[in-house]
C-alpha cells in the first residue's frame, strides 16, 4: 500500500472521529453521549495507528503520526466527503452516517485484512474487533429508529456518500449488502475522494489553529 | 427505563451494585453499562437489571422478639463442661 | 425519628438511603446541593469541548475527549442520585437552562486559549476534587457512592493536566506565557470557587453532614497543595498578599464575594451564551428522547 492510500484512511478517521466528538456533551441524552464519545474515541486511535504506519513508511525525519495528522495542507488530506460533513445537531443523520460508515467500511476492512503486506492485515485485523462494538451500536440504533421518517430520509440523502467512500471495485459489495443500487456517476459527483466539501476548510481550520499558533512546538 | 447495573470486579468475587443508568431497552442498557462500568476495563463482569426486577428488603431479619441464641455460635459455652469431662478422663486413667 | 433525633443520627455517622424516613428540610437541602453539582458537572462540558476540536496532538486529543467524557458520565450519575430523591432530570435540566438553578462560578468564564485547557485540568479540576474527596463521607449513601466512582475518575484528570502543563512550561516563551495568562485570570474564580467562609454551627449542611469540609479549610488545602506547584515551575500568582505564615495558614487578599454572587445567580461573562446553546441542542434533540426513551417528558 502507498502512503498517499494509508493516509486516506487516516483522514477519514480522523475526521469522522472529529466530526463525532463534536457530540460530546450535547448528544440527545445522558447515557448516549458517553457511547458516542467513546466511538469518536476508537476512531481516532484508528487515524492514530494508520498515521503511524504510514509514517513509518515515508521514513522521514520528524513526520510522525502527529505530523501527518495535523500539519498539512488542506489539500494534502486524502479524506472522503462523507466524513466532512458537519451534522450536528442532526442526530437522525448522525446515526444515517454511522450506520452508512460501518457498513460500508467492514467491506474495506475486510478486504485490508487479506493484504500481503503483514502490517497492514495485522492493522485491520485489530481495527475490525474493535469495530464490533461500533457495528452493534450503528444497528441498535438503525432499528431503533427504524421507520422514522428523519432517518429514512437520512440514509437516502446519506447512502451516495456512502458508497462513494469505497473504492469503485467494493461498491457492488456495498450495495449488494444494502440492497440498493449503485449510484450513478451524477449522483456521485462531487462526493468522490479527490476534492473537499465545503465544510472541509473550516474543520481544517479549527482542527490546526492551536498547533498552527506555535509552529513546531511540542504539546 | 432505569435498569441497575451489579459489576464482579475481579473473577471469583461478589457481584456488586454499581449505579442505575436509563435506556430505551436491555439491549441499549447493556451498551451503556459496558461504557459507564467497564470502559477502563474495571469489571470483569455485568449484571444488567431493570428496576422493577430488583425487591429491595429493609429489615431483614424475621424474628425479632425472642432471643434465638441456639442459632449463634455465642449461644454455646463449652469451657466448664469441657473441663470437667477432660478430669474425669485424667481420673479414670484412660489414654 | 424527630430532627433532633435525625441530627444526632447522622452527626454519629448514620447513612440515609434513598427509602428512608427524612426530614423535608433535609430532602430538600440535598436535592438543591447535588442538583447543583450535576448542572456544573454538566455545564463545565462546555467551556472545554471546544478545545477537543481543537487539540493540537492525537494523544491530547484522545485524552481531553476522555475526560470530558468522564464529566458527563458524572452529571449522569449525579442525576440519577436526585431523579431518585424526586426531581426527575428533565426537570434539572428545563431548570438548569431557564437560569432557575445554578453551577460554579468556575463554568460561566470564557476558555480563550490552550493555557485555559491546561489550567482548569490543573487546578479547577484540583480544586473541584477536594470537594468532592470531602462528599465521600455525606451522609446520604446514595451519593456518597458515587462519589467513589467520580474522586477514582478523577484521578487521570489531574496527571493529564500536570502533563500538558509540563509540556506548556518546557516548551517555547510564547507556550509558557500561555500557561501564566491563563493563570492570571483564572486565579480569582479559583479563590471564589470554595466559597466564603461559613460558621459550621450556622449552617445545615454540616449539622446533617451532607458536606463535611469547611470552606476556608478547603481552600487552604488547596493552596497548600498547589501553590508550590506553580512556584516551582517559575509561574506568579497575581495576588501581592499571598504568603504561608510560620503556623501553616496561607494569608491572601480576601476574594470579591460580590463577584462571586452575581456569576453564580447568572451574570458571568458566559452564563447566557452557554445556557443558551444548551437550550438550543436539547431543543434539536428533543424528537429522539420524545421517540427513544418512551416515558422521558
Amino acid at each position: 500500500m502507498s502512503a498517499q492510500e494509508l493516509l486516506a484512511l487516516a483522514d477519514d478517521e480522523l475526521v469522522l472521529g472529529w466530526r463525532n466528538s463534536e457530540w460530546t456533551g450535547i448528544a440527545p441524552f445522558l447515557e448516549e453521549d458517553v457511547a458516542f464519545s467513546s466511538i469518536a474515541q476508537t476512531e481516532i486511535g484508528h487515524a492514530r495507528a494508520w498515521y503511524e504506519l504510514a509514517a513509518r513508511l515515508i521514513e522521514r525525519e520528524g513526520v510522525d503520526a502527529d505530523t501527518l495528522a495535523f500539519d498539512r495542507e488542506p489539500g494534502e488530506y486524502r479524506c472522503a466527503p462523507f466524513v466532512e460533513m458537519r451534522l450536528v445537531p442532526d442526530w437522525a443523520a448522525t446515526i444515517a452516517r454511522h450506520w452508512l460508515y460501518e457498513t460500508a467500511d467492514r467491506i474495506r476492512i475486510e478486504t485490508l485484512k487479506g493484504s500481503e503486506e503483514r502490517a497492514v492485515a495485522a492493522l485491520a485485523e485489530k481495527i475490525d474487533r474493535e469495530e464490533a462494538y461500533h457495528r452493534m451500536h450503528a444497528q441498535m440504533w438503525a432499528e431503533r429508529l427504524g421507520e422514522e421518517p428523519r432517518f429514512v430520509a437520512a440514509v437516502e440523502e446519506l447512502w451516495p456518500y456512502a458508497a462513494a467512500l469505497l473504492p469503485p471495485e467494493q461498491r457492488s459489495t456495498l450495495a449488494t449488502t444494502m440492497s440498493r443500487e449503485i449510484p450513478g456517476n451524477g449522483p456521485l459527483l462531487g462526493k468522490e475522494r479527490g476534492q473537499h466539501s465545503d465544510d472541509f476548510a473550516p474543520l481544517w481550520e479549527e482542527m490546526t489553529m492551536v498547533r498552527r499558533s506555535v509552529p513546531g512546538a511540542a504539546w | 427505563m432505569i435498569f441497575e447495573v451489579f459489576r464482579q470486579e475481579r473473577e471469583g468475587q461478589p457481584f456488586q451494585h454499581g449505579g442505575s443508568l436509563e435506556a430505551p431497552d436491555l439491549r441499549f442498557a447493556e451498551a451503556y453499562a459496558r461504557e459507564f462500568y467497564s470502559r477502563r476495563d474495571e469489571s470483569f463482569a455485568l449484571w444488567i437489571v431493570p428496576r422493577d426486577a430488583v425487591e429491595e428488603v429493609r429489615e431483614p431479619y424475621v424474628a425479632d422478639v425472642f432471643d434465638r441464641d441456639y442459632r449463634r455460635v455465642d449461644g454455646y459455652s463449652i469451657k466448664v463442661k469441657l473441663k470437667e469431662a477432660r478430669e474425669r478422663a485424667g481420673a479414670s486413667g484412660a489414654s | 425519628m424527630t430532627e433532633n433525633e435525625f441530627e444526632a443520627y447522622v452527626q454519629e455517622g448514620g447513612a440515609v438511603e434513598t427509602g428512608d424516613r427524612m426530614p423535608d428540610e433535609y430532602r430538600k437541602a440535598l436535592v438543591k446541593f447535588i442538583e447543583m453539582h450535576g448542572n456544573s458537572e454538566l455545564m463545565g462540558v462546555l467551556p472545554e469541548r471546544e478545545w477537543i476540536l481543537r487539540a493540537p496532538t492525537l494523544q491530547r486529543k484522545l485524552a481531553l475527549t476522555a475526560k470530558v467524557q468522564d464529566e458527563v458520565g458524572h452529571s449522569q450519575l449525579i442525576y440519577r442520585v436526585v431523579e431518585d430523591l424526586g426531581k426527575p432530570r428533565e426537570a434539572c435540566l428545563d431548570d438548569l437552562v431557564a437560569g432557575k438553578t445554578k453551577f460554579h462560578n468556575v463554568f460561566h468564564y470564557p476558555t480563550k486559549t490552550w493555557g485555559d485547557v491546561a489550567v482548569i485540568a490543573w487546578l479547577v479540576d484540583a480544586a473541584a476534587i477536594i470537594s468532592q474527596k470531602a462528599l465521600l463521607k455525606c451522609s446520604y449513601a446514595p451519593y456518597a457512592r458515587i462519589m467513589k466512582k467520580i474522586c477514582w475518575e478523577e484521578s487521570f484528570h489531574i496527571l493529564h493536566g500536570r502533563d500538558c502543563i509540563l509540556a506548556l512550561m518546557t516548551g517555547t516563551d510564547e507556550q509558557r506565557e500561555l500557561v501564566q495568562e491563563a493563570v492570571n485570570r483564572w486565579w480569582g474564580p479559583l479563590m471564589q470557587f470554595h466559597g466564603n467562609p461559613i460558621p459550621a454551627d450556622d449552617d445545615p449542611m454540616y449539622r446533617w453532614r451532607i458536606k463535611s469540609q469547611g470552606n476556608e479549610d478547603a481552600r487552604q488545602q488547596f493552596l497548600d497543595g498547589y501553590v508550590p506547584q506553580i512556584w516551582e515551575l517559575g509561574l506568579t500568582v497575581p495576588d501581592p498578599k499571598l504568603r504561608k505564615r510560620d503556623d501553616g495558614v496561607w494569608e491572601y487578599t480576601e476574594p470579591d464575594w460580590e463577584e462571586l454572587k452575581y456569576v453564580v445567580t447568572g451574570h458571568g461573562p458566559k452564563t447566557e451564551e452557554r445556557l443558551g446553546f444548551r437550550r438550543w441542542s436539547r431543543e434539536e434533540t428533543a424528537w429522539v428522547r420524545s421517540t427513544v426513551l418512551a416515558d422521558a417528558a
